[in-house]
């Protein structure tokens, strides 16, 4: 049972990475008891299985996710919200309003419009249906303040960290309020637009970093030097 | 055809530039050229310059083209008006459209279209220079922007041509080496599941020497090949060893 490549090495999509007895994870395919890569990306061995950790891919959507989406077009009886993956979402009216839906006496552009950012949940997607959404639940609905920002989906693991750590590191020690978007988009909403500022600092130099390790550590320095030098401006 | 007399191979066995029987043109290449593109790349193969961009998959528009099962490739292979010696229309020639399918379908065995149906994929290869063999340049330079891009595939895949002049077979044609040659072989090849997903030919080869043509531009496919992977690699590595 051969492998032909170490843990942690960067792999181009058609590389043979094991033979035999292994079996095909994440980002791979298995032909012929061969595990070959689907796209580039580093290894990694589970046991017996092999996943790559893609360098690039885009997001798609899974039942239960939070994404960040974007409204694009209001309809008849709902809206189609661009969640950044290959296929849009919906998210129905009855969903949003607390009452029936009576397309006579609701104006649905009025509650959400296009251009409008929602957090929202999903809660049905398979191969033959589009995603819908839902925005009722506590913390999901309409975004009415903050900042966005966007980070690679498949960084989005990175910038929460291990058991949260990151994310929670960077809530404390900036202030503000942040909602990751399983889509790769961010939202931050502090008390000042320092505050937003400063996570977002953080969290592209996540994204730029992401491959190294300590950098948890890192992004804490950082955090606490640029904190510094602002009172010092201030003063 | 006062050209047709002139030698194409010297006395030494070298070629009009210089280049022996089997030997390719230089190549560079750049993933990521662009930065509006969901995936992109750069090849430089000789004096051809050519760019690749790939966006999606994502939402198909005419929506009627989308597919219950797999993913929609569409291709465009398009020559700026400067590409070549006299100003080329910019509209799609024949040519042009026959090369945008005949690319499709070499890069459309390596994608794992059914993962995502009902969307589609828009590959854009732009021709800024020409100097023959720009199918096979193009095919390479795609591939790599569709891996580029992050789109599950079975593996890259890389192109070369060989042919026949002066009753030679050499590999990498140029442009006139194609004009005046007898004929062009163009291969693309998978190299990891050694699969043929392009063999065409153009002009008079016996059985033979069409074999001879035939590997010589596989194994020419192999040189380019590890020339194409150090070129994606090369994108995410060189930020790592910055950092580190």
């Amino acid at each position: 049972m051969p492998t032909f490549f170490e843990m942690k090495q960067v792999v181009t999509p058609g590389d043979l990475i094991a033979e035999d007895d292994y079996i095909a994870g994440e980002n791979t395919y298995a032909e012929d008891n061969k595990v070959y890569a689907s796209r580039m990306g580093i290894v990694e061995y589970e046991n017996k299985k092999v996943n790559v950790v893609a360098l690039r891919a885009f997001y798609i959507p899974r039942v239960e996710d939070i994404v960040i989406g974007t409204v694009v077009e209001v309809g008849f009886n709902g809206w189609t919200v661009d969640i950044n993956a290959p296929y849009q979402a919906l998210l129905r009216a009855s969903d949003v309003l607390s009452r029936p839906f009576k397309p006579q006496q609701d104006e649905l552009s009025q509650v959400l419009d296009a251009g409008d950012l929602i957090v929202a949940k999903i809660i049905a997607y398979d191969r033959t249906h589009d995603p819908q959404l839902t925005v009722g639940e506590p913390g999901l609905g309409k975004i009415t303040r903050g900042q966005i920002a966007k980070v690679t989906p498949t960084k989005i693991p990175r910038v929460i960290g291990r058991k949260g750590s990151m994310i929670s590191m960077i809530k404390q020690e900036t202030g503000c309020q942040i909602i990751l978007g399983l889509n790769g988009i961010i939202l931050i909403t502090g008390k000042t637009p320092e505050d937003e500022e400063l996570a977002m600092m953080a969290i592209h130099k996540i994204e730029e970093e992401s491959h190294t390790s300590g950098l948890t550590a890192r992004i804490t320095q950082m955090l606490s030097e640029e904190k510094t030098k602002r009172e010092e401006i201030k003063k | 055809m006062s050209q047709k007399s002139e030698k194409l191979i010297d006395k030494k066995g070298l070629r009009l530039d210089g280049r022996k029987s089997d030997e390719l043109r230089s190549i560079k290449i750049e993933v990521g050229a662009l930065s509006n593109a969901d995936g992109s790349a750069y090849i430089e193969l000789g004096k051809n310059k050519i760019l690749a961009a790939v966006y999606g998959p994502k939402e198909l528009h005419p929506k009627h083209l989308a597919l219950p099962d797999r993913m929609f490739l569409r291709c465009r292979y398009h020559m700026a008006p400067f590409s070549v010696q006299e100003r080329k229309s910019p509209a799609p020639s024949r040519r042009e459209i026959e090369l945008s399918k005949v690319i499709r379908e070499s890069l459309e065995p390596s994608i794992f279209l059914e993962y995502y149906p009902r969307t589609g994929i828009d590959v854009f290869v732009e021709v800024l220079q020409a100097d023959g063999s720009t199918r096979c340049a193009s095919i390479t330079a795609a591939s790599l922007a569709i891996a580029d891009a992050g789109i599950p595939m079975r593996d890259l895949v890389v192109a070369c041509s060989a042919g026949k002049i002066d009753d030679t077979i050499v590999l990498d044609l140029m442009d006139t080496e194609d004009k005046m040659g007898t004929a062009d072989v163009p291969v693309a090849l998978m190299p990891n599941l050694n699969a043929i997903t392009l063999l065409q030919m153009d002009g008079i080869l016996t059985s033979e020497e069409f074999d001879k043509a035939l590997n010589l531009a596989l194994e020419g496919c192999i040189k380019i090949y590890a020339i194409q992977k150090e070129a994606l690699k090369a994108k995410y590595v060189s930020v790592k060893e910055v950092e580190e």
